[in-house]
């Protein structure tokens, strides 16, 4: 086991470098001058010569990587011009609240969808699977800025249940209530294209499952329907949706960036959106970096429990 | 020349139904109403976007500060103003324009170079695909979005880097898709005799292929348009796609944010514009999906369920299920001749220990079967342990009825062993799988007739009392173990399941008994293997396992689904003779379906032979070898390799079952048979008494000893009485 998970974390070491690679490059693909796309058109010819100093323009590609990188690795991310604060320590600040938010809406997205896709698997079309298919239809196609904001209407100015933006109140809060009352709307917001993903990609896992052999089996041994869809369907479907909550973890990842600028939320998706908007390169370099890295950990934690559950796999 | 005619004008009649039955791709979407739905609805939105320079709208770029933030349904302003008093409506479809044109240009630039990507991998193999594949997942290892805002960041912000950005995410996608079918296309016969005629990589790439990867590259562009016209919007959003006074759906819901606590529906209209969009989109994308999905296409998507459904105001035959009816009453068992099971004697030559307690089956069983008398099993008043009287199971699909099992009739008393043989299709294993109700439904139907077992008929026992029934006093053992058994819970926990499905026992007392059953069975080290997973098991030990789980609770009835058909030779008369010595032990009824005669001959009493859903023989197994009576047992019979008759013909029964959703009048049988008469073909044909204890449904069945043959009279003299199946060693 420890061998599998250890040849797994090998494996995962060329994507990362290849990630690496494909971020670095960012501002050599910058059209025209990078120092000047960083520090605007009004920069002071010494700003402009002092950064591109730092970032080492002038030598060759290779060894501006092999600088950088090194730089990355003991956490140097360089500066954000735009905030004159180290990148790693906005990067990382706003990284927390991401994390909150993305890992909320993908819990609520895992046990819905899993749960619709059973149910709509063992009523197959019947009245439940077509609601549920059609609420999944809808799910998948709402546009997830427009529900953010169809949300706040309702829950926040029409029956004020929840706040409408922010992570904590601006008066007297922090506490972790606190934050779980802001977290309702964005992360439900948020779970809901993963929730319509996950819950068809289980019933599709569920019915083919459903139909083999040794479903027949169980129900021949004489277990109880629960036992036979809960136990017997519902493990072995579980190994073919393993991977798709990994792939929804990246949109996810991804789509917090909308769901983020909706309500506010201090994540990483709305420094990234700030920072492109002020041509801060170096600050969005180092978000993209650390949301992808996260990514690549997040698909090869699932590698891993896809493993565990299912031992042929080995 | 008339009956000549008929059959091809029934022919005609068949593939013009098949034909109406199987509809158009297209005529499949529209058939499905969520996707024509969508279809009217894209539709309309496009045609009113494509309109709208025609259209009588006015400036949507006119601001008017007097009238700014007009609510819905406002004198000439249908939809309202904004807040900068620029009306709405004009905007709306203004807006639409630009994101239809924005996502729709974005997905054929994803399409056309993903395609390129694809193709070009796919067909050139070696280190390109490798290369170009490398950087494809190297690109998807980025969360989709964030890849776009990347681009983006590079680009600067602006409508057409926005294209760009979602663009290129997207071309994994197609590349991904495009690639797996080409590699597949590469390897095949016409790109091969392209390439040999002289034609350049690009030629054959345009000409050859690109025509049968064209339907991926559709499909792939119905799932992603709707994601791409999202995302384009997503970025206008954002504020990182169009830039004023330039306007997509997109970037008017985010304008419209910043006065959404005043006047709501500036935002939630474009919002509403793009859910509608991609709702569309998305209904037709499934659409086409379903309607190429060949599954659903058939029609025969068969629902999982617990229980086969047994059809309200069937018919029922009268007469008891408990018992046989009168007719019966001779010797339904009579001795065996000897040297008729010859294959046992060979066993018993080879492993004379093991044969010891196994005794041979037939007439040489009576010793063996552990005190119970002959007499004692053939007696009347021993009720049946199985009695089905009449059983109809169909198939209801689309309009079309299965008649897989028609008027079945079964008995079968303790100890005893029937083999029910037929070809692939012939309704054996629906028969069986009916008993407990394991026929998927739909489309399966249990629309007639009894299931009598122990004078209870099943189908009319609750759901409880058939869970009750299932792996307790009725179980089954399936034909491949390895597709039978959980691949993912070691078969020590799929025996201790069974065993706690029906005994109240603790963990350990469960696996206790679960090693003795692998015991029983003879799997080797049981305490060991009972951790084994079935992939980790050979094909004989895991059929072992099988058995082991289909004895865990004393069964009175196994059900065998060609249990030894998925194993190679030795390990099938292994396992038979386990089989056969465990229901002596035990005086356990068996069902044991096959296709293979040489099987059944060394297991089963009595003999069942099924055509098209219908018993068309039946008798005491050793009559039936030797002197079956229809002409299709006959064929079955000789289908079966003798040793040391390497000359053999060994063709299978030439032609095909009918099909039992349009069976013929008269005898299933008939265009296959060589004695057909005329008289064959005109009415219902009864299973009768024919000669001694064999029953057939045949109106010139063969005498005694009489092989099929073109004459006759000859292959009778030449036969001599001696059967031709005779397998004296």
């Amino acid at each position: 086991m420890t061998a599998t998970i250890a040849r797994r974390l090998l494996a995962a070491i060329p994507v990362l470098f290849g990630l690496s690679v494909i971020v670095f490059l960012m501002i050599a693909l910058i059209p025209g001058d990078p120092a000047t796309a960083i520090l605007g058109s009004y920069a002071t010819p010494e700003n402009v010569a002092r950064l591109n100093a730092s970032l080492g323009l002038d030598k060759s590609l290779p060894q501006q990587y092999l600088a950088w990188i090194s730089g990355v690795l003991t956490g140097d991310f360089g500066r954000s011009y735009a905030l004159n604060r180290p990148v790693i320590d906005i990067v990382m600040e706003r990284f927390s609240a991401t994390l909150l938010l993305a890992g909320a809406s993908l819990l609520l997205a895992t046990v819905f969808g899993l749960l619709a896709g059973i149910v709509s698997a063992v009523r197959q079309f019947g009245f439940a699977d077509k609601a549920i298919t059609l609420a999944v239809l809808i799910g998948i196609s709402v546009p997830s800025f427009w529900l953010g904001l169809l949300l706040i209407l309702f829950f926040a100015v029409r029956i004020k249940l929840f706040p409408a933006s922010g992570m904590v109140a601006i008066y007297g809060g922090g506490g972790p209530l606190d934050i779980l009352h802001h977290l309702v709307l964005p992360a439900i917001t948020l779970a809901l294209v993963a929730t319509g993903v996950i819950a068809r990609l289980t019933r599709t896992a569920m019915l083919e499952v459903l139909r083999q052999d040794y479903i027949r089996t169980a129900r021949a041994k004489g277990l109880s329907e629960r036992r036979v869809i809960f136990r017997h369907a519902f493990m072995a479907a579980l190994v073919s949706v393993i991977p798709v909550i990994g792939i929804q973890a990246g949109f996810v990842l991804g789509g917090a960036v909308y769901v983020e600028t909706v309500f506010q939320w201090p994540g990483i998706g709305a420094m990234l959106v700030n920072a492109i908007s002020q041509r801060d390169i170096l600050l969005v370099q180092g978000g993209v970096l650390v949301v992808a890295a996260s990514y690549v950990l997040f698909n090869l934690l699932a590698d891993v429990c896809q493993t565990l559950l299912d031992p042929r796999l080995k | 020349m008339t009956s000549a005619a008929t059959t091809s004008d029934t022919k005609a009649q068949t593939t013009a139904r098949e034909r109406r039955e199987r509809p158009s791709t297209f005529a499949l979407i529209l058939n499905n109403r969520l996707a024509a739905a969508g279809l009217v609805v894209l539709g309309l939105i496009v045609v009113t976007a494509l309109a709208a320079p025609i259209l009588p709208l006015a400036d949507p770029n006119a601001t008017d500060p007097a009238s700014r933030l007009a609510p819905l349904f406002s004198e000439n302003h249908l939809l309202g103003t904004d807040a900068l008093g620029r009306d709405m409506l004009s905007r709306l479809v203004w807006g639409t324009r630009v994101s239809l044109v924005v996502g729709f240009s974005a997905s054929l630039i994803a399409a056309l170079f993903g395609s390129a990507i694809g193709l070009t991998a796919g067909y050139a193999g070696g280190r390109t695909d490798q290369i170009l594949m490398r950087l494809i997942d190297l690109m998807m290892a980025f969360p989709y979005i964030l890849l776009a805002l990347a681009i983006v960041a590079i680009l600067g912000p602006g409508l057409v880097n926005a294209l760009y950005a979602i663009a290129i995410v997207n071309v994994p996608f197609f590349a991904r898709n495009i690639r797996g079918i080409t590699v597949g296309l590469a390897r095949r016969e016409f790109v091969d005799a392209a390439r040999l005629s002289g034609k350049g990589p690009l030629r054959i790439l345009w000409s050859d292929i690109l025509p049968n990867v064209l339907p991926t590259i559709v499909i792939t562009l119905s799932t992603t348009v709707g994601w791409m016209i999202l995302e384009t919007a997503g970025l206008s959003f954002l504020g990182l796609g169009a830039q004023p006074p330039q306007a997509d759906l997109g970037s008017m819901l985010g304008d419209g944010r910043k006065v959404m606590f005043t006047a709501p529906t500036i935002s939630l209209v474009p919002g509403l514009m793009i859910f509608l969009i991609v709702m569309s989109i998305n209904l037709i994308g499934d659409g086409i999906r379903d309607a190429l999905d060949p599954r659903l296409r058939s029609g025969a998507s068969a629902r999982p369920s617990f229980r086969t459904r047994v059809a309200k105001g069937r018919e029922t035959p009268a007469g008891d299920t408990g018992r046989q009816p009168g007719k019966a009453s001779g010797s339904v068992h009579p001795p065996l001749p000897a040297g008729i099971s010859p294959t046992r004697g060979e066993i018993d030559r080879t492993e004379t220990s093991a044969a010891a307690d196994l005794p041979p089956c037939g007439g040489d069983a009576r010793q063996g079967r552990g005190g119970s008398s002959r007499s004692d099993k053939d007696d009347q008043s021993v009720h049946p342990t199985l009695a089905v009287r009449g059983l109809e199971t169909q198939f209801h699909i689309g309009q079309s009825v299965y008649r897989a099992s028609n008027g079945v009739d079964l008995t079968i008393r303790p100890g005893e062993c029937l083999g029910l043989v037929g070809e692939s299709g012939s309704g054996k294993s629906v028969t069986a799988m009916s008993i407990m109700g394991l026929v998927p439904s739909p489309p399966g139907v249990i629309a007639g007739g009894r299931i009598g077992f122990k004078g209870e008929d099943l189908t009319d026992a609750s759901n409880a009392r058939i869970r009750q029934l299932r792996g307790g006093a009725v179980s089954h053992v399936f034909q491949d173990p390895l597709a039978t058994l959980h691949p993912l819970f070691s078969v020590g926990d799929q025996i201790v399941e069974a065993i706690r499905a029906h005994q109240s026992l603790s963990t350990r007392e469960a696996d206790a008994k679960a090693r003795d059953l692998l015991d029983l069975v003879r799997v080797p080290n049981a305490a060991q293997r009972m951790k084994a997973l079935p992939h980790e098991l050979s094909g004989g030990l895991r059929q072992r396992v099988s058995i082991a789980m289909a004895l865990a609770n004393d069964p009175e009835l196994i059900i065998a689904d060609e249990p030894t058909t998925a194993l190679d030779v030795t390990v099938q008369a292994e396992v038979l003779r386990l089989l056969d010595g465990l229901r002596r032990d035990r005086n356990t009824a068996v069902l044991f379906i096959t296709h293979d005669f040489g099987v059944v001959s060394e297991i089963a009493d009595r003999v069942a032979v099924m055509y098209a859903g219908r018993i068309v023989e039946t008798g005491p197994t050793a009559e039936i070898l030797t002197r079956p009576a229809h002409p299709y047992t006959r064929m079955l019979i000789d289908c079966v390799p003798v040793m040391g008759e390497p000359g053999r013909r060994l063709d299978a029964v030439p032609g095909r079952p009918p099909a039992v959703n349009r069976l013929p009048a008269g005898c299933a049988f008939a265009d296959r048979c060589p004695r057909v008469e005329s008289d064959c073909r005109r009415g219902e044909i009864p299973l009768e008494e024919k000669r001694g204890n064999l029953e057939a449904r045949c109106l010139h069945p063969l005498e005694a000893g009489e092989a099929l043959s073109g004459d006759v009279r000859t292959a009778a003299t030449t036969s001599d009485g001696t059967p031709r199946h005779g397998r004296s060693a």
